[in-house]
């Protein structure tokens, strides 16, 4: 019964590292599968991961409007400080007043890029971009206003 | 044909007519050992760049790849970087042990090298008990690396040489069994002799299951003989920073690193001698014609390869394997490997004193 238990103790132990073996292998004959990045060589065509998380953006349509509500969830989900939401209040034809941002403030130097604002945004107006070139000179270029010049928020989104 | 037989005749025969026996003999020796420092130098730079290519390719990256044509020469400048760098003594340390050390682990390896078979008829040193030469030189490195541990007076240094003095002590016993599983298949301990009884068919073949798995308890012991990983305990980065070549820096941490791939190089060379049949082409049996065709390839070709492919072998091991803890390690000498050996050994004896083997 010991005898038997002790191959197969060993049985199991030089199959596994079997397979460990097969795997990186099956790596080293197969150089396709090498994943590094030459990064200043192939700048242009970078193949980075979706999830890649590298700065907070608010996507434009092509009419220059944007989905934010300016409910602020993202600035109260914020946990240092990075983002600050600036309402203002439009008046549409009717008369009837509607909150709308001003400016979405984000400050990068302050960013974790723990994605926590991405979560909390009801309507999906902002997301996480894969840019990481983000050295500058003087360091109040990396405060940045997320909306563009004259957006608006799109029709329909509340 | 031009063959590394013929130059070496060719060149003992010049010097003994243009000089008398004594002096060409030195003479000789001046060229054995320029020639052996240069194979030293040359097996570090390549087994050095072979070893971060294939980690690179088995964990898909690239490796070294900016210096020469494919990272080629990377390891020519990380010599050069280290010979200007200054080699450092501990205050504390004994100095003439520290400095020592470096030197007595390069000296096992040119030692080993005597006896070793590179081409047909090119050997340093025939010695008719070749295998228990190498079986106990190869046992004195431990000496210098308890001597670098010692010395550096430094309680990482002396833990990362205790653990390979029993690293070592334990793993030569069944590496020992496994030799000797082949000196009972051939009857002598020569190493040109092993060689030879290997004509018709490596011993990794003809051996039939006992030559296979001593051939695997030497791949498994050797590793921890020269203290690689899955076996690294003396060096354990994670754990003893280096080990014993903590305080080493310059020069004399290169010679160190340069031993270790010395050693595995001899260790696979030796491998290579006794289950792959050194320089000895692939011979079937009666298959006269592919004989024939396997004759033409140089017989230092057919060593090297064979060499080179039980060092990748290794490096395979390295880089897959996870490593062992201390007691897991002894447990896996004494418990394991050491019962298989002897069970092997009796099993290859009866083997070969009824010639079952081909």
């Amino acid at each position: 019964m010991f005898l038997k238990e002790y191959i197969t103790e060993v049985y199991n132990g030089v199959s596994s590292l079997l397979k460990g073996m097969r795997k990186t292998g099956y790596y080293f004959v197969h150089p396709k599968e090498i994943i590094t990045e030459q990064y200043p060589d192939n700048r242009a065509h970078l193949n980075l991961a979706e999830r890649f998380k590298g700065e907070v953006i608010m996507p434009h349509d092509e009419n220059n409007e944007h989905t934010c509500t300016g409910c602020t969830a993202c600035e109260l989900a914020c946990p240092n400080g990075t983002i600050k939401v600036v309402t203002k209040f439009e008046v549409s034809p009717e008369g009837k007043k509607k909150k709308a941002i001003d400016a979405l403030v984000y400050r990068l130097e302050l960013c974790t890029m723990c994605n926590l604002c991405i979560v909390a945004c009801p309507s999906d107006a902002i997301k996480m971009a894969p840019n990481f070139e983000h050295s500058v000179f003087d360091r109040t270029k990396l405060t940045k206003v997320l909306n563009h010049p004259g957006s608006k928020i799109k029709e329909g989104i509340e | 044909m031009y063959s590394l037989e013929g130059i070496t005749k060719s060149i003992q025969d010049w010097l003994f007519l243009k000089f008398d026996p004594t002096l060409a003999l030195a003479i000789e020796c001046v060229i054995v050992i320029l020639l052996a420092i240069s194979l030293f130098a040359i097996l570090g730079l390549v087994l050095v760049l072979m070893e971060r290519k294939v980690a690179a390719h088995i964990q898909i990256r690239l490796g070294p790849n900016r210096v020469g044509p494919g990272g080629m020469f990377q390891t020519v400048a990380d010599t050069l970087k280290l010979i200007m760098k200054e080699g450092l003594t501990p205050d504390n340390a004994d100095k003439f042990l520290f400095n020592l050390a470096p030197f007595v682990v390069m000296m096992v390896g040119m030692l080993l090298l005597a006896p070793i078979a590179f081409a047909k008829n090119f050997q340093i040193w025939d010695i008719n008990i070749g295998v228990l030469y190498i079986s106990s030189v190869s046992s004195l490195s431990v000496i210098g690396i308890l001597m670098a541990g010692w010395a550096s007076n430094n309680k990482y240094s002396l833990l990362g040489a205790m653990r390979s003095g029993a690293q070592i002590v334990s793993y030569e016993l069944s590496a020992g069994f496994a030799v000797l599983t082949i000196v009972v298949f051939t009857g002598s301990l020569q190493i040109s002799e092993i060689v030879a009884s290997q004509q018709t068919g490596w011993w990794l073949f003809k051996g039939h299951i006992p030559a296979l798995i001593s051939f695997v308890l030497y791949i498994i012991a050797v590793t921890a003989e020269t203290n690689r990983a899955p076996f690294d305990l003396a060096e354990a980065e994670s754990e003893l920073t280096a080990g014993f070549h903590t305080e080493y820096s310059g020069m004399r941490f290169a010679l160190f690193f340069l031993a270790e791939y010395i050693n595995i190089f001899i260790v696979c060379a030796i491998g290579a001698t006794l289950f792959l049949g050194g320089w000895m082409p692939l011979h079937i049996g009666q298959w006269e014609s592919f004989n024939h065709i396997m004759d033409y390839i140089p017989s230092s070709v057919w060593f090297m390869g064979k060499t080179f492919f039980l060092i990748f072998l290794i490096m395979w091991f390295r880089w897959t394997f996870p490593r062992l803890r201390v007691d897991q390690l002894l447990n896996l000498e004494w418990k394991y490997l050491l019962p298989i050996s002897l069970f092997n050994l009796l099993l290859a004896t009866v083997i070969a004193i009824f010639g079952w083997h081909f």
